[in-house]
């Protein structure tokens, strides 16, 4: 079938692909909003439709509805495992569908829809199961009554009920079952009876993604789209003062230029006449408040604001009344990060007199949608947001900077208008992950043991710069990875010393975590070394009240062969961390080169994520998670000179590539707790574990990211 | 107007020389399998085939292209199924999939030329493709598989 959007008002739209096995449809659909549009096609008066999750047809085709956006992550997958297991549905033959923007989609941890803080399948492990379990049971009642059996004796299995050698499939069944009451207490299957969850299946989207029909936001198109290219601000909140556009306007294909908040958008028939066009605009613009803000001078103000107190996140025992045989301390650091998905930033908006719809790569419907409502005064319900497939999310697309644009775009030309971010635009925008600076200071008694630990953190609010989560003095984003700290240490104090410097800051995979389990990990090993103990046994005799930090260090030793001799100028480390629920350790083996970088030779991570609903999604999310931790780690950084950014593309904001991407193995541990994260929970312990690695080689403590050559010399 | 064979079609554009390929595909022609990364050939999203070689189309003007066969993922295969698509699958290689239709055409060019690529010759041939889902480890062992379908006969 051809994947072609060409018609916005056409709401049935299926991108489809048949499988290497033949037979499977998924089709991601570009649905508007309303539930009725979405749920009920044409002719479909006999569908079974318990909940907003499932629809079964009469024609027998089973389609189970994603409410969560796939960014890699695998939610169009693991998702419908949920729904398929208890539903009993053939999985060679469900058909996945996004959802569209609805209340019923909400993501339960969030109270409205969106996708983040790996809660996919946190969040809705139970109501999916419980709505696929209710559906069961619904179709073997209408199975019971067609036959005037009992409905004990039948059982589902693989689509169809069966009783004895009879046999009615679900399309067979929906139309009776449709007209059958809800039940309220469908029971859930035993685990042990799993037969589609946490089993290592394919993911139902690769085959569009291997033969380039897959749809994500750039790729929408209607007719009369046009593509905006922005000027956008040299410095975070400069104005325009001004502009000529009379030489963007000479470049055929442009057609308007015109003024939004995110700077001047040059509106042309192409991407290419837009760019064009964008270049040759001619914008003056104010200095800005941040005219004269350089990296230099955000380090001295972080450095000063570590002098004075903070909020307190953590406080047991008296650490100024400790007496540690030895005392540390240690100033670590680490950069202002950008997110660089591989799909730049980009949404299509068309603003009409009867309502407003948007077709974005979006992390964050719900968000959209209010949004739109507030910035243009269109009710909630006029305003439609379709889902596309994103190409990476890593946090940046729950932003509504790209959204807002494309609104205003499309409304100021009355046309339906995609805005695209050039990388260079993506990479300035300023969403970053917050820089942070903390003081340590630890202490170890006679014995060795941990005597104290003391931490004042400087870096920014991330709640504060997205207005979500509840009004706290403390924002955990701040110190989460940090004052968590697991190892037996009578006595802890850390803080939060808020400092906004005014770069704009936000959510970036593993957010506070993905540095401060740097400081964290980084600093144990220190008292380790203090100790002149091994630092994985260390850690281990200090987790003795942390069964499962415990159970994840022992496992990746383990699997590393940590105190297996390695060849001589390699040399490994080792950190853990618990975040989003889950807990992850990891080794690295590391050497250096002849000019001084960090070589990684191999990652070994161990995994506790709960139950895994797919366990091949996720070893591939842990080791996309330190792929993208040992970009940060050895390249990653974002600086300011007056203002303006200095890294525009992947020339100077290097990422890891194929000639340094480490084998990594990944090993999950078996158990049978709720499923937690997997998302971003392997991204924390890579930095330090090189760290951690890398003084074990060259007896250098390296405390500020990214490594750089001569750190280690 | 300029004429292109592409996917051994020929296809007359009318725009202007300093187009690169990049964007006649995407907005011209409406194949939108090639994608966009960073417009700079430094991340290889849009890699596509020009007389067989791994082209970034980009930076690759169309005025440069009249006479010369590009093959985009589209036309990879007919029917999705090049021993380098089919290897992907086998792997389950994508992840959010973005940079996958470069990385599979430097995979096909590099096989193209090399059907038993050592672990460095493919570091060599495919640096020049970024993936932040970091699928790496997945497309290296995915290129060994494809390459051992090759050497079976495809």
């Amino acid at each position: 079938m051809a994947a072609e959007l060409s018609n916005p008002s056409r709401r049935d739209f299926l991108a489809t692909a048949v499988t290497a096995g033949g037979g499977l449809l998924i089709g991601v659909s570009l649905a508007g909003h309303d539930a009725e549009a979405a749920t009920a096609p044409a002719g479909a008066a006999a569908a079974f439709q318990p909940n907003a999750f499932i629809r079964i047809t009469p024609d027998d085709q089973v389609t189970l509805i994603v409410s969560m956006a796939e960014m890699g992550q695998g939610v169009l997958t693991s998702l419908p495992q949920l729904l398929a297991e208890e539903l009993e549905a053939d999985w060679r033959r469900v058909r996945v569908e996004q959802a569209p923007v609805d209340a019923a989609y909400n993501n339960p941890l969030f109270g409205m829809q969106g996708t983040g803080g790996s809660t996919s399948v946190r969040a809705f492990w139970e109501p999916l199961r419980k709505a696929g379990a209710t559906a069961r049971e619904m179709l073997i009642t209408a199975a019971a009554q067609t036959w005037g059996v009992d409905r004990a004796a039948c059982h589902a299995r693989e689509g169809a009920v069966h009783h004895g050698k009879d046999r009615l499939s679900y399309g067979e069944l929906a139309a009776r079952a449709a007209k059958l009451a809800v039940p309220a207490d469908a029971p859930l299957k035993d685990p042990k009876d799993f037969r589609i969850l946490g089993k290592p299946l394919n993911r139902l989207d690769s085959p569009q993604k291997v033969n380039g029909t897959a749809r994500f936001g750039l790729d929408v198109s209607m007719p009369g789209l046009l593509t905006a290219v922005i000027a956008h601000p040299p410095s975070l909140g400069a104005k325009v003062t001004g502009f000529d556009a009379s030489r963007a306007k000479a470049v055929p294909g442009v057609r308007e230029v015109v003024q939004i908040d995110a700077g001047v958008a040059v509106v042309a028939e192409n991407f290419w006449a837009a760019k064009t066009g964008r270049d040759a605009l001619s914008v003056q613009w104010d200095g800005g408040p941040m005219a004269s803000l350089s990296s230099a001078g955000i380090r001295a103000a972080m450095l000063e604001r570590l002098k004075s107190p903070g909020v307190v996140a953590r406080q047991e025992g008296d650490v100024a009344a400790a007496k540690p045989a030895q005392t540390l301390e240690a100033l670590y650091e680490a950069p202002y990060l950008a997110h660089a998905c591989m799909e730049p930033m980009n949404c299509t908006a068309s603003v009409t007199g009867s309502g407003i719809e948007i077709w974005a790569p979006t992390q964050a419907s719900g968000v959209n949608r209010m949004v739109i409502a507030k910035i243009t005064g269109v009710a909630p319900e006029k305003v439609q947001v379709t889902t596309t497939l994103l190409g990476g999310g890593f946090g940046r697309r729950f932003a509504q900077d790209f959204v807002i644009a494309a609104v205003q775009a499309s409304k100021a030309v009355s046309a339906p208008v995609k805005v695209v971010f050039t990388r260079e635009d993506d990479m300035r925008a300023q969403f970053y992950r917050p820089a942070s600076v903390v003081r340590l200071r630890g202490g170890v008694d006679a014995a060795g043991k941990p005597a104290l630990l003391e931490a004042r953190v400087a870096t920014p609010s991330i709640r504060q710069a997205s207005g979500m989560g509840p009004p706290s003095e403390l924002d955990d984003s701040a110190v989460e990875g940090l004052h968590e700290w697991p190892y037996a240490t009578p006595n802890i104090h850390v803080e939060w010393a808020q400092h906004e410097p005014g770069v704009g800051v936000w959510y970036w995979r593993s957010v506070g975590n993905s540095q401060n389990a740097f400081f964290a990990e980084s600093f144990i090993d220190e008292l380790a070394h203090a100790a002149r103990q091994d630092p994985f046994e260390y850690r281990r005799a200090l987790l003795e009240k942390h069964p499962r930090h415990r159970a994840v260090l022992e496992r990746v030793a383990k699997e590393a062969g940590w105190h297996s001799p390695l060849p001589k100028g390699r040399a490994r480390g080792i950190a853990v961390c618990e975040s989003f629920g889950s807990y992850v350790a990891e080794v690295v083996e590391a050497s250096l080169r002849s000019d001084g970088t960090p070589r990684v030779h191999r990652v070994v991570c161990a995994v506790d994520c709960g139950m895994t609903v797919n366990p091949g999604i996720v070893r591939r999310q842990a080791q996309s998670a330190v792929i993208y931790a040992l970009s940060a780690a050895l390249h990653g950084e974002i600086t300011l000179d007056r203002g303006r950014v200095q890294q525009k593309n992947f020339d100077d904001y290097p990422v890891v590539r194929m000639d340094e991407a480490p084998p990594i193995e990944v090993h999950l541990v078996a158990s049978t707790e709720k499923p937690t994260g997997i998302g971003e929970p392997a991204t924390p312990p890579l930095a330090p574990a090189l760290a951690n690695a890398l003084f074990a080689l060259t007896g250098k403590r390296v405390r500020r990211l990214p490594f750089k050559a001569g750190d280690f010399a | 107007m300029i004429t292109l064979n592409i996917n051994g079609q020929s296809r007359t554009v009318d725009v202007p020389a300093d187009t690169p390929l990049l964007w006649v595909l995407r907005d011209t022609l409406g194949m939108t399998g090639t994608k966009f990364g960073c417009g700079q050939a430094l991340c290889g999203a849009c890699t596509v085939h020009v007389n067989g070689a791994a082209t970034r189309a980009c930076i690759t003007p169309v005025a440069a292209l009249a006479g010369s066969r590009i093959t985009t993922i589209e036309g990879l295969s007919e029917h999705s199924d090049h021993p380098v698509q089919r290897a992907w699958l086998q792997h389950d290689v994508p992840q959010c999939g973005y940079c996958q239709s470069g990385q599979i055409m430097s995979a096909a060019a590099l096989l193209a030329q090399n059907r038993s690529p050592s672990d460095e010759d493919i570091d060599a041939a495919m640096a020049g493709n970024i993936c932040r889902c970091g699928t790496y480890n997945d497309i290296r062992a995915a290129i060994h598989t494809a390459a051992g379908l090759l050497r079976k006969g495809g």
